[in-house]
């Protein structure tokens, strides 16, 4: 089982001011990250690399955005009454984020488990910055934040994210554009994404600003881009070998 | 008042109102701050009743009172599962909430803006609590000065002494049960409690407070409160 081997412990780094009252923590696990849009295949992505590591003896711990028992109703709540403006949204998305990292995330951390997360502080800030937030707000906002080992980017062209949203039924395509994470919704009215009456052309444009956002994110914090055109197991074989490489687990083992 | 030069050499006099006029403010900001049971309450909604009176338009915003996030925070609160950074960034919501949707378009559109309670209470709680002052510091820069800002200074005991006359116990936040303190809930208070107010007398050249004595009869305060905001804000009406 000298597979399983994860032997050297490490100093949780924060991004800024970090957690004063928790510093100095060793963590035995890994934090690591898959980012991308709606539609780019994050979540079959994540749960076949769960399986998968979970197969070669890791425990794993699955976390994401809005995920916090105690604050993530709310948001949703908030959300559907069209109730949020952009700061409030930003601060809410962080509390969700500052509970699952002192409740789930470290503590995973600390007793060795490799942390799975759909999404991190980086599809926050790009939205923050698509809103027109200051950047350097953000970035201190999020100066509480852990630094992953690995982060991944699933780049998609936005035609592609369409043309497989269009795969599913018209009704599903609608609620795909205004009730998940897209934000070309209510709140926004388009004051800063241009927003119109066509909702492929906002999706579209909306879509064109986080991936921008994204590129510049990609520079600061070492984000690693895959290109998520490609199909499932192409995708798929691609983050275990950088993640195996990472963890130095020989990949000997194919896409199920 | 201060002087400084902008970029072509002119002088500008007050830095505040460069922010201010960048907006159109019209409304002005009036604060309350003090520990709980400073009577700080008491005092803000007299003045809300005063303005109201005169027929002036006035709003009054509470401290954590944001419909969206208060029942968040009583539940984390009840179940006392809440971090120092959490916790304040659960109040900071809240008071971003009351921000966008209140305080801000309420002052451009020149309402006279009570608040109960601002940024200063984030500020002292969260450093006592052990985040850092300067994360804290910027994370509500967004938030406009206040126009006044009124600092009821109590002691610790008399504080308490208000408290209890009118409910049987101390809760477990207020009392920062959470910083493990003391064991004893009256000794966490007052330690807790102390530790706010030290914050508090730190900013109160910094931040330009005014300080109101909290202990004097609640008439007294009250004119002293009103005699302040003439002094600052241009008011017709009777007193």
């Amino acid at each position: 089982m000298e597979r399983i081997k994860m032997e050297k412990f490490s100093i949780i780094q924060y991004y800024g001011h970090g957690i004063p009252y928790l510093k100095n923590l060793e963590s035995k696990g890994k934090l690591i990250i898959l980012e991308g849009p709606d539609s780019s295949g994050r979540s079959t992505q994540i749960s076949l690399l769960n399986n998968y590591l979970e197969a070669n003896g890791h425990a794993v711990l699955n976390t994401g955005l809005r995920r916090s028992e105690l604050i993530s109703e709310g948001i949703v709540e908030a959300k559907e009454r069209h109730l949020l403006r952009k700061r409030t949204m930003s601060l809410f998305y962080a509390a969700d984020f500052a509970d699952q990292l002192e409740n789930k995330i470290i503590p995973a951390l600390k007793a060795g488990y490799i942390v799975l997360a759909d999404r991190y502080i980086y599809t926050l800030m790009a939205r923050d910055a698509v809103r027109k937030i200051n950047r350097t707000w953000s970035h201190n906002l999020y100066g509480f934040a852990i630094k992953p080992d690995l982060i991944f980017y699933l780049d998609v062209d936005p035609n592609e994210l369409i043309r497989r949203a269009f795969q599913k039924t018209t009704e599903e395509l609608l609620r795909g554009i205004f009730d998940k994470d897209n934000f070309l919704d209510y709140y926004e009215s388009g004051e800063d994404i241009g927003f119109s009456d066509d909702l492929l052309e906002s999706f579209i444009s909306y879509q064109m600003k986080m991936k921008h956002e994204f590129y510049r994110l990609q520079k600061k914090y070492g984000i690693i881009k895959i290109n998520g055109n490609q199909n499932i197991e192409q995708v798929q074989n691609e983050l275990r070998n950088k993640i195996d490489k990472f963890l130095k687990i020989p990949f000997d083992s194919s896409t199920k | 008042m201060r002087q400084i030069k902008n970029r072509s050499g002119n002088i500008i006099t007050n830095t505040k109102n460069i922010k201010k006029d960048k907006y159109e403010i019209k409304g002005k900001l009036i604060i309350v701050e003090g520990i709980d049971g400073s009577g700080k309450s008491t005092q803000i909604h007299l003045l809300d009743k005063w303005l109201r009176f005169n027929n002036k338009p006035a709003f009054l915003s509470e401290w954590n009172s944001s419909e969206i996030v208060k029942n968040i925070t009583s539940r984390g609160k009840k179940k006392e599962q809440l971090t120092p950074t959490t916790f304040s960034l659960l109040h900071a919501t809240d008071f971003a909430d009351r921000y966008e949707r209140n305080i801000f378009p309420l002052l451009r559109a020149g309402y006279t803006v009570l608040a109960d309670r601002y940024i200063y209470t984030a500020y002292a709680r969260d450093i006592v609590r052990g985040c850092n002052p300067l994360w804290i510091k910027k994370l509500y820069s967004f938030a406009l000065k206040p126009d006044i800002t009124f600092y009821f200074r109590v002691p610790v005991d008399i504080a308490a002494g208000r408290i209890l006359s009118g409910r049987p116990k101390l809760k477990y936040y207020e009392a920062g049960m959470d910083l493990n303190l003391s064991n004893d809930i009256y000794e966490s208070y007052r330690i807790f409690q102390s530790r706010i107010i030290e914050q508090y007398e730190k900013m109160i050249t910094s931040e330009n407070f005014t300080v109101i004595d909290g202990t004097l009869n609640i008439e007294k305060q009250q004119e002293l409160v009103r005699e302040k905001f003439k002094s600052v804000i241009s008011f017709d009406g009777e007193n």
